[in-house]
Parts: structure tokens; sequence; C-alpha cells
């Protein structure tokens, strides 16, 4: 087996792939960090694995890149330096800026869960690699998160 | 009522502004050295053609590009690089050259060829029948002669039908002994198209 184009890989999943971005670092950056994403996975690609998890390979790459995302809006917009996950505007994708909210106030490594797994469409065990965790830990993260935000944001 | 985990996917459709980056990428990607084949779909006269190129030059070129797209960039994955991206600007020399081919403004390509995916034999056979010039035509067995193999006539028709840049490297020129105009990898059709544009009577 070998690895696939690198345009048919990404094709494959861009769409899920800038749905995350877009949900974790807002529309206006997503651009950017899409092509970030992009740019740092086709210098790594020759050297990869085929048997690897192509698709959670990818959604590593795009996880690194919102947590850089965030750490420097964070070195700008605030200056706690213990609370580099909040950031001053709401995400505002969509009509809820409410729930944005509380999804910025999650723990990083819940937040990151929630949103690979309703953003990016993932498997647990796939946000699991993602994140440098298990598929157990992924699942936790995910469930408390989930309860975190039905706390905070009540519809 | 709508969920989180619905709320959470974002309003509206990403798949637009997701084509979008990734095409913007392609070509960031590739202006900083980074695609080591470069693709698009051609259409042409013989229909669409996917065409592919590297830093060396022209490696592939497929007649019905809708079928033989996946098979053809799959190849350039596994035997020159798996970085291969869509990247029409990479194009723009062949497109301008098969362009001026088609309406007979053009006798000769200049872009540089990647032999990378043809060795021995049919490397031989392929640049002898690349300098055949146009609108002449030259036998199976004539062809096998000039690649170092008089009687490597089967061969040398092995090696024409594994081409993988027709056209450019003209395959269509060469024909069976007694003037049957023989087999083509695109088809007699075209192969006949070609001749005639060539002004060669089939």
């Amino acid at each position: 087996m070998a690895l696939p184009p690198f345009q048919v890989l990404i094709d494959e999943h861009r769409t899920d792939l800038y749905r995350f971005l877009r949900a974790s670092v807002g529309p206006h950056d997503a651009d950017d960090c899409f092509q970030e994403t992009f740019i740092s996975a086709l210098r790594a690609y020759p050297r990869l694995r085929a048997d690897s998890n192509l698709r959670g390979w990818l959604f590593t790459i795009a996880h690194r890149k919102a947590l850089d995302t965030h750490r420097a809006r964070g070195r700008h917009a605030i200056p706690v330096a213990e609370l580099p996950e909040l950031v001053a505007e709401p995400l505002l994708n969509g009509g809820e800026p409410e729930l944005w909210r509380a999804v910025e106030g999650l723990p990083l490594k819940q937040r990151a869960a929630v949103l690979l797994r309703f953003a990016g469409d993932l498997a647990y065990r796939e946000i699991g690699s993602a994140t440098g965790t298990t598929e157990e830990a992924a699942r936790r993260n995910v469930h408390e998160g989930l309860k975190k935000l039905r706390e905070v944001w009540q519809a | 009522m709508t969920s989180i985990e619905e709320l959470l996917r974002g309003e509206g459709d990403v798949e637009d502004a997701a084509a979008r980056a990734a095409e913007r990428a392609a070509a960031l990607a590739r202006a900083e050295g980074l695609a080591d084949v470069s693709y698009a779909v051609e259409p042409s006269p013989v229909g669409d053609l996917l065409v592919a190129v590297t830093p060396r030059g022209l490696i592939r070129i497929a007649y019905n590009a809708g079928e033989t797209t996946d098979i053809a960039l799959e190849e350039l994955a596994r035997r020159v690089s798996p970085r291969v991206l869509e990247a029409p600007a990479a194009l723009d020399d062949v497109r301008r050259e098969l362009d001026e081919y088609f309406e007979g403004k053009r006798t000769g390509f200049d872009i540089p060829v990647d032999w990378r995916l043809h060795d021995g034999f049919s490397r031989r056979v392929l640049r002898a029948t690349a300098r055949i010039p146009y609108g002449k035509l030259l036998t199976y067995g004539q062809v096998a002669a000039k690649a170092g193999s008089p009687r490597g006539h089967r061969a040398a028709g092995n090696a024409l039908g594994s081409n993988r840049i027709p056209i450019v490297v003209p395959c269509h020129r060469v024909i069976r002994t007694g003037g049957q105009i023989g087999g083509y990898t695109g088809g007699m059709e075209r192969k006949e198209y070609l001749l005639e544009l060539e002004g060669v009577r089939t």
C-alpha cells in the first residue's frame, strides 16, 4: 500500500478540516489556519508511513495549528499568562454567541475534543491520536465538555 | 430545537470556503517548491486530458481524464512523489503548446520531458519516437532499430502502448509495416485524428 496523492487526501478531508478550524479559531482566522495545516502536512507527507491513520494525522496538525492561533491571540489580547484559553472576542460562528463563549471557556482538552468530535466529525480513537491521549480519555473529554456546555448554555 | 451538537458544526455550508482555501494553499505550496507533481485536467479536441508536470518537465498525459485521473495520480504518487497537487498555473506552458499544436500552428514541442515513468528499452523506444518529425511515419520495426534492437518490433509495440506522454511523445506516428495504422493508447479514432491534423492521409 502506498500513500495516496496528497490532493486526493486533502480533497477527501478538507471540508471537515475547515469546519473544525472555523469552530476552533473563528471564521476570520480559519483560512490562514487551514493554509498552515495544508503546508505543514504537505511538507511532512512523504515521510509518513502509508499505514498511518491519515485522517487522524491531518487533524493532529490542524489541532496544533488551532492551539498556536489561540496562544498567539492570548499573548496579544490577554495579559494573564495562565489563562491562554480565554480570548477576548467570541468566535461568532453563527447566531449563538453565548454558546461559542461557553466553548471558549472550556478547558483546552475538552474544547479540542468537543470540536474535533462535532465540527470535525472525528471518531473517538482519532480524537485520541490528534490530541495525544487515549480513546477513553477522548470520550471522557467530549462528555465532560458537552456537560459544561449544557450547564452554561441552556436553550 | 437545534441541539448543541448540531450548533457546534457552525452555520452554513463550508464546502465552498474549504475548496477555495485548498486551492489557494495548493498555489502557495507550489510557489514554495513543495509540489513534486502538479496536474490539471485540460480540455482538447481529443477530449479531456489529464496533464502532469514535475520540476523536470512533462511527465504524464492521459486520455479520458474523467476515468483515468485516479489511476494516473496514484502511479505518480507511488513512482515519483506523493506530493501531488492540482495546480493549473504549473501547466501554463504545456497548455499553450498543446493549444498551438491542435490549432495546427506548432509542429514540435519545446517543453522538456521527464522520462521517469519509463526505463530500459521502453525509454529508448520512446526517445526514438520523440525524434520522429511532425507528419512523418515510422514502422514499429524502424523504431525498434533506432532503439538498438532491430528485431524488437513486438517489444517496441508494447513500449509504445505504455507511452505515458502521448501526443507530445508522438507514438501516433508509428504504424505497421505495409501501411496499416496499428493500435493506439487513446483508440484508433484519436490516432487518425492526430495524423490527419499533421497532414498524413490515413
